[in-house]
């Protein structure tokens, strides 16, 4: 095979946006129904590991990925019931929660996935799109997972979804303002614990995509802290659930620098490069942000921005 | 600077004779009946789990062998960070378990935490994985014990320069301390031994343990061209799948992952750690003084290689066993002159011959040329 | 025409002596944080209690060993003192910007680049000037250094309304990526070839441990540091302005009360708290800055915060709680063959449900005197 040079670099950053993030993807897109809904789950790297676990475990022990994604769904769901359940309650702080629950799920996903560091699980299926290429490098880097693809469409039906369905209206209405929704006779409480069960849900999806794609293999440093940076994302996307997509590719994109860079030779200061996704979430967060506005298009009821 | 004793392989060797010894003259060392058996409680440390195809997984593989020996208890604790912490995992194990003989296998153990514990308790003994013990500046109830895996990355080069079609090969390193270095370096000599054309390139991920920075240096390698991956990073499960996955071939290290990739794994250089923990501990329990200092590779067994895989050829094959025959001689030497460094220095003089237990490879720093890559 | 309703009634005040009634209200209201705080903690250990039933292993074993590992021994007591020492000071880095209604979960951050800073303010004075100046000054540097990490959040909160959750953490990676390059890089010293540190401290510049105890000086640092903390919340006008903006900032905004100054002041304070941390891991336990600085007692600290429910006293106790229940995990592991993610499942649990009980202040009548009936 023949070696790509200087092309190294953008095909990587290409590819590792593909590759890297699809977790971000699934996770922001979870936590921007949740926030639009007017709570904040901080818990997601905890329900995300824990799916990566489930899913691996399930995936090994039935021997279909796909299964194993329902299974870290339906954990999901309930990690994201719990959060729901017990913020409803007054005086619970939200934030503290989620990351109580962060810590909750992430124990208990490194105690029951112990038995299962080491067997192999069964991949979950990608298409390969880049067949019309004859450079191999090409080929790997479109050859690209279904989840991928899923939470492209995702994404985009989320976005409609909100604008044009009635459910997306309810949601919009209980994550402004929980008076305005019990007005309209909808109970804002169970309309948020939904949410937060769906966020959690797809939440746990990314981490499946984690345990059985890439880096496809599970142990207790599955994560470097996607579950906590898409919540970043989800803020410096405004809620909208394409701008989750794309935030999402361009912080894949920055993690897949550090190593593509090292491949062409500027081996100066890697740590720096490897700390490139999180300064440049920083950057974008100060520059977006504002103290006396408060942020464009936030939810009115979430409590981090009041 | 540190200084090594000259004199290793020859206390080694004393250690092991008076061990012999100890066993012929006591037959019933390895009865059955445990009642001959001096009870002993063995404490093992891991900084990370026991099962991670990797670097702790050799020494649980190790510690699972002395268990079966009669008379033998073994404590075993993972996940153990390089704080203080370990310093009261070690003194509970005392206390609480009553081991008398502790492990601490990971590097960063050593200085100030097991010396600190070496003080405080003089009749235990105290063995590091590493090669850091210093006669006169260490107590005499600590050691070192480390195996020369250098040659065993040679031989995965040799395996790897035959079955690399593109002539370039790719490391997946953690940080780039002589350990390491000499690993990567191992390899490329191992490889250019068979064609002098080939190059390695190496990307450091700068953790023991990041996978998805594993998997995205693993791809960048085999993106730029290298059709044949090893690592030593603590664990290589990710990076084995992931280049088996894109159809590269893989050699191992620490433990045989051949079960991940059984059509691509070529070979791999492991830990034999059970016979330097069943030499350890039979000289406790006969009573004689343990080692303070003892090192070996492929020759006395510290070190073994996996069985060779389907991708090796029958031509590969002859040279990897006759290397590997020399080596079991001792009369092999993998850094002789004149080698340069890939930044156009020498690293090696003409004339001159590095033996796998030469003081200069614990501080080796640099890079062999045929190496793309930097340090820093 | 009244309508009497049946409220249990303390008997008139004039039946009473004259000073019981007064302690009685003092005594409800004083046990409602007890009371709730301790039902919490039992009903937490109860749901834990049937996780590890339903695990298969008895419960009552488990928390026999938890008590032995934690409390049994004066070696066990030691233990978890030391562990509790870094979490006096991490803790206070989350409660005292939450006073002021501000979640900072990014200590760890301050607590490496502290390390780093006190080791590299160490090293050109060392051998030259006396340890009585070189550790007050590496402590100054340490709690520079985390002061203005978490400051920098605060300034970011106030003056660009950025969250300070999540800027904290995203500086906590930075952190840790940066502590990284400069003990590999800039500040490594050339001697610590495989485990990359600074120059390590001479004996005798180290921080030592308590007379008579095996614990070192940073528990007494980071109780003296909690006092304070609680001083300054309750007793200064910092102090009480900080409560009430953490009551509702806008309302203390228009009250005139300098929120800004607040939000940087305290929030600098806390990192310097970490910041310090940091110092005493370099100065008592590590003797150089090195990788094993990032051993998560930042985020160790975030669960003590608020289980004390950020009150700097009782952040104390918590500690030295928590700190026993860190230390049973290796006997845990080793006697019951319980993985050591059984801690961080108890902490977590006791975590959410701590949390879930703030919903019960208020809630219970015999703890307001003033909702008490008292017939005339």
């Amino acid at each position: 095979m023949e070696g790509i040079g200087i092309w190294g670099v953008p095909l990587a950053i290409f590819a590792g946006a593909i590759r890297v993030s699809t977790p971000f993807i699934f996770v922001s897109l979870g936590e921007s129904i949740t926030e639009r809904s007017g709570r904040i789950n901080l818990g997601l790297e905890g329900t995300l590991v824990f799916g990566a676990m489930t899913a691996y475990a399930v995936a090994v022990m039935s021997n279909s990925p796909w299964l194993g994604v329902l299974a870290a769904m339906a954990t999901g769901a309930v990690f994201g019931l719990i959060h729901g359940f017990i913020c409803k309650f007054p005086k619970v702080n939200d934030i503290a929660i989620g990351i109580a629950m962060m810590q909750f799920g992430l124990g208990l996903a490194f105690f029951l996935g112990k038995p299962f560091i080491q067997p192999v699980a069964p991949h979950l299926p990608s298409i390969a799109l880049g067949g019309w290429s004859s450079s191999p490098q090409i080929q790997s880097a479109l050859n690209i997972n279904v989840l991928f693809i899923i939470g492209a469409l995702l994404a985009v039906a989320l976005w409609w979804a909100f604008k044009n369905t009635r459910v997306g209206l309810i949601l919009r209405v209980v994550g402004d303002s929980s008076d305005a929704a019990r007005a309209m006779g909808l109970n804002p409480d169970t309309a948020r614990l939904l949410a937060t069960a769906v966020g959690g849900s797809l939440a746990a999806v990314g981490g499946a995509y984690l345990s059985l794609f890439y880096p496809g293999s599970w142990n207790e440093g599955i994560s470097s802290g996607q579950g906590l940076m898409a919540v970043a994302l989800v803020i410096f996307a405004r809620w909208n659930p394409i701008g989750c997509f794309l935030a999402a590719l361009l912080f894949g994109g920055a993690g897949a620098l550090g190593p593509a860079l090292q491949s062409v030779g500027v081996t100066q200061g890697y740590y720096l490069f490897y700390a490139a996704p999180y300064v440049l979430t920083l950057v974008i967060l100060v520059v977006t942000s504002s103290p006396t506005r408060s942020l464009a298009g936030a939810p009115g009821a979430l409590s981090i921005t009041k | 600077m540190i200084k090594l004793l000259p004199m290793n392989r020859r206390s080694f060797l004393q250690t092991t004779a008076a061990g012999a010894a100890a066993i012929g003259l006591s037959p019933s060392l390895f009865s059955t009946t445990a009642a001959a058996q001096t009870a002993l409680t063995v404490g093992f440390i891991y900084v990370g789990p026991k099962d991670d195809y990797g670097y702790n997984q050799a020494h649980a593989e190790g510690a699972a062998v002395i268990k079966a020996m009669p008379g033998v208890t073994v404590v075993e604790e993972e996940n153990v960070p390089e704080t203080v912490d370990v310093q009261k995992t070690m003194e509970s194990m005392i206390n609480l378990d009553g081991a008398s003989l502790i492990f601490p296998t990971s590097f960063g153990y050593f200085d100030p935490h097991m010396l600190a514990m070496a003080a405080k308790y003089p009749d235990v003994q105290f063995r590091h994985c590493g090669g850091l013990w210093q006669e006169g500046k260490n107590p005499m109830n600590t050691g070192s014990y480390f195996g020369y895996i250098g040659q065993g990355q040679y031989l995965n080069g040799i395996a790897a320069g035959y079955a690399s079609k593109s002539k370039k090969i790719g490391f997946v390193a953690a940080k780039p301390i002589p350990q390491v270095l000499q690993n990567i370096n191992s390899f490329l000599l191992g490889a250019r031994s068979v064609d002098p054309a080939i190059t390695c390139q190496v990307i450091f991920t700068g953790e023991w343990s990041l996978a998805v920075k594993e998997a995205e240096a693993t791809n960048a390698l085999i993106d730029q061209g290298a059709d044949v991956i090893t690592c030593h990073v603590d664990s290589p499960k990710v990076v084995v799948e992931t280049a088996a996955g894109r159809g590269a071939f893989v050699c191992g290290y620490h433990a045989n992952q051949s079960p991940l990739a059984p059509e691509k794994y070529l070979t791999g250089a492991e830990w034999a750690w059970g016979n330097v923990y069943t030499k350890f501990v039979t000289e406790a329990q006969a009573g004689t003084p343990l080692g303070n200092f003892v090192r070996g590779g492929l020759k006395d067994g510290f070190v073994k290689m996996s069985p060779l895989g389907p991708g090796v050829s029958a031509e590969a094959r002859t040279k990897f066993d006759a290397t590997l025959a020399e080596m079991m001689k001792g009369s092999f030497s993998v850094f002789k002159g004149p080698i340069k460094d890939n930044k156009g220095g020498d690293a090696v003089t003409a004339g001159q011959t590095l033996a796998e237990d030469a003081i200069e490879l614990e501080s080796m720093a640099y890079l062999v040329e045929g190496v793309v890559g930097s340090t820093s | 025409m009244t309508i009497e309703a049946n409220i249990p009634t303390l008997p008139p005040l004039s039946a009473q002596s004259g000073n019981l009634r007064p302690i009685l209200e003092w005594l409800a209201r004083r046990a409602e944080p007890v009371a709730i705080s301790l039902g919490a903690i039992l009903a937490g250990l109860a749901l834990f209690s049937i996780f590890i039933t339903v695990v298969g292993k008895s419960p009552i074993d488990l928390f026999k060993l938890m008590y032995t590992g934690g409390f049994g021994s004066w070696f066990s007591i030691q233990n978890s003192l030391s562990r509790a020492a870094p979490l006096l000071l991490t803790a206070l880095c989350v409660a005292l910007p939450a006073r002021l209604g501000l979640v900072i979960i990014g200590g760890e951050g301050a607590v490496v680049l502290g390390g780093v800073a006190a080791a590299a303010a160490a090293l050109p004075l060392t051998g030259s000037v006396s340890p009585i100046i070189v550790l007050p000054v590496m402590a100054i540097a340490g709690m520079i250094m985390g002061g203005i990490w978490i400051g920098m959040v605060g300034v970011l909160r106030h003056y660009r309304g950025v969250n300070e959750t999540i800027a904290s953490l995203l500086m906590a990676y930075i952190a840790i990526a940066l502590m990284n390059h400069f003990i590999e890089g800039p500040l490594r010293d050339p001697a610590s070839l495989n485990k990359p540190s600074t120059t390590p401290l001479p004996a005798d510049y180290m921080l030592g441990n308590i007379p008579g105890m095996d614990v070192n000086w940073g528990l007494v640092i980071g109780i003296l540091a909690c006092i304070v903390s609680w001083i300054l919340i309750e007793a200064t006008s910092f102090g009480f302005a900080a409560r009430i903006a953490g009551g509702n900032v806008r309302a203390a905004q228009i009250q005139g009360l300098p929120v800004g100054r607040l939000i940087v002041g305290f929030t600098a304070l806390a990192g310097s708290f970490a910041g310090l941390a940091g110092m005493v891991e370099v100065a008592a336990v590590q003797g150089s800055a090195n990788a094993s600085l990032a051993a998560g007692y930042g985020y160790t600290g975030i669960l003590v915060a608020f289980l004390a429910r950020h009150n700097p006293l009782a952040i104390i106790p918590v500690a030295i709680l928590l700190g026993g229940i860190d230390a049973s995990g290796g006997l845990i592991q080793r006697r019951m063959g319980l993985p050591d993610a059984t801690v961080l499942v108890l902490q977590g649990t006791l975590f959410v449900v701590i949390l879930f009980c703030e919903t019960f202040y208020g809630r219970f009548k015999i703890f307001n005197p003033d909702l008490w009936k008292r017939t005339a």
